[in-house]
């Protein structure tokens, strides 16, 4: 079995552009949500979302190259520039290699509804235009950028609704650790636009707190209201340990644990205990023990329900060491596809950097999260190992631990 | 639409949309090659002309169209039955 290591991390969030900007605002607890007057003309419940701009690519790909990247693999794009450079992978490496790609996403919602738009006025499929099909397929992100970086190993897409990103760290991990690749790019990205979340508008799930949208996004807080969506992406450049060091790479961290279960239950609905299947599994994993773990990412969304239930799962198996907990969703808003990934990129930032970033807008617990220890000022410690939590629709589940490389 | 209003929109979107260098746009050189056109690109073409002149083309004109000045001919012609239409 091969250790297997993070050399490489990007983001493109609503945090920064980059993950130095990144780094700063969780250091600082800043919110990235904002007002999208779009939305509200549009009929929605709730106007709040994270607040993205959309990637130049004009200069940086050519033509053929940008007319095929739906929003997400915009995003994706950007998020994978910064990792491999901050890997010290070139294309030129990378062609010569099997690297894989195993990217997160399960939607393109944007540019589906634009190519029926354009069949609707103009009564003609071909003034869709020849970006449109590798715009609107959900492996958007990976057929784009294995075409760009001349990827030569595994190449797909991971659907799993709010664990992709989570779930795709988790295969990367497993692939290399086995031995069937050495180096694998993961991810997750998630599109931001007025046509993505109308319909999960409508199922109520989203904050309304529309005159204070950086207060909206409250996990865990007694007066949550719902989450915030939000999106972006995030990469995590995943390899061996021998590649690493035979590359002379900068290590990160080392992912030392990967677990993962399904509720069979409710299909919205959080389940204690799928999610404590999830968490025991990836500590069982990585043979930790559950004191070694010195902070927790929660998956915690804002929602009444599932904050409920994580925090209850969370003091089951952590009650006892009060293990400090923040979710990062507080001030990012819920990164759905993307989250699982970006939660890792932060806790690596988190890990790297000696800080607890904040779970803002804990005023009040609530009879569950009263149980937890949760982090509500940014915290200057060193951290060894981090726990990060997915859950998803259909009762996905998915829960990584990463370690400082010694 | 005169002539030349047909050859600077042409050249006007076969440069934004197709970022070709308009110095390498010549009157005899060859479309496909000189665009660097796959058959992808082809329905990219389709899509500018019927946002610019208004017409749809069909996949087999293209086969009569080689250089340039082919090209600006055919939509002279097309912009011309479509007025008169």
């Amino acid at each position: 079995m091969h250790r297997v290591v993070i050399t490489g991390i990007g983001a493109w969030s609503c945090l920064g552009k980059n993950v130095d900007e990144v780094k700063d605002a969780l250091f600082a607890g800043k919110s990235g949500i904002g007002f999208d007057q779009e939305r509200k003309d549009m009929g929605y419940r709730s106007a709040l979302t994270g607040i993205l701009t959309r990637p130049e690519l004009k200069g940086l790909l050519d033509r053929r190259q940008r007319i095929s990247l739906g929003q997400p693999a915009e995003f994706a794009y950007m998020a994978t520039a910064e990792a491999l450079r901050m890997a010290k992978m070139e294309i030129d490496w990378l062609e010569k290699q099997e690297v894989g790609i195993i990217y997160g996403n399960d939607s393109v919602a944007q540019s589906t509804m634009e190519a029926i738009d354009i069949t609707r006025a103009k009564k003609d499929t071909t003034l869709i235009g020849s970006g449109a099909t590798f715009q609107s397929m959900n492996s958007t992100v990976t057929m784009n950028l294995s075409t760009i970086y001349k990827l030569k190993g595994i190449n797909f897409t991971l659907s799993a609704a709010c664990a992709s990103g989570s779930h795709s760290i988790g295969m990367g991990y497993l692939l290399i650790r086995t031995g069937l690749q050495h180096q694998v790019i993961c991810g997750g990205a998630q599109e931001v636009n007025s046509n993505t979340f109308g319909s999960f508008d409508g199922l109520a799930a989203f904050s309304i707190r529309e005159n204070e949208p950086t207060k909206a996004s409250r996990p865990f807080d007694r007066d949550r209201d719902g989450l915030v969506p939000s999106g972006g992406a995030a990469t995590v450049i995943l390899e061996s340990l021998e590649s690493a060091q035979k590359r002379g790479a900068t290590i990160l961290a080392e992912i030392v644990g990967y677990g993962f279960s399904s509720n069979g239950e409710h299909i919205s609905n959080s389940s204690v205990d799928g999610q404590i299947r999830s968490l025991s599994m990836a500590l069982k994993d990585s043979g930790l023990q559950t004191k070694e773990i010195h902070y927790i990412n929660a998956h915690a969304t804002s929602t009444p329900g599932g904050d409920r239930v994580e925090a209850q799962a969370i003091h089951t198996l952590f009650g006892e060491d009060q293990t400090p907990v923040s979710s990062t969703k507080s001030m990012t808003g819920h990164e759905c596809w993307m989250s699982g990934a970006s939660e890792i990129v932060y806790s690596v930032q988190m890990m790297q950097n000696d800080f607890i970033a904040p779970n803002i807008n804990f005023e009040n617990p609530d009879e569950e999260s009263q149980k937890l220890n949760i982090i509500t000022e940014t915290k200057e410690t060193s951290l060894n190992c981090i726990l990060s939590n997915s859950f998803g629709f259909g009762g996905t589940n998915s829960t990584l631990i990463i370690k400082k490389f010694h | 639409m005169t002539h030349e209003e047909i050859i600077k929109t042409v050249n006007g979107f076969l440069v934004e949309e197709f970022e070709v260098d308009e110095s390498k746009i010549t009157s005899e050189g060859n479309l496909r090659e000189t665009l660097e056109l796959d058959s992808l690109d082809y329905v990219d073409l389709v899509v500018v002309i019927e946002s610019n002149f208004g017409f749809k083309v069909k996949g087999e004109d293209f086969l009569a169209i080689h250089t340039f000045k082919d090209f600006y001919n055919y939509c002279d012609i097309k912009v011309k039955e479509k007025a008169v239409a």
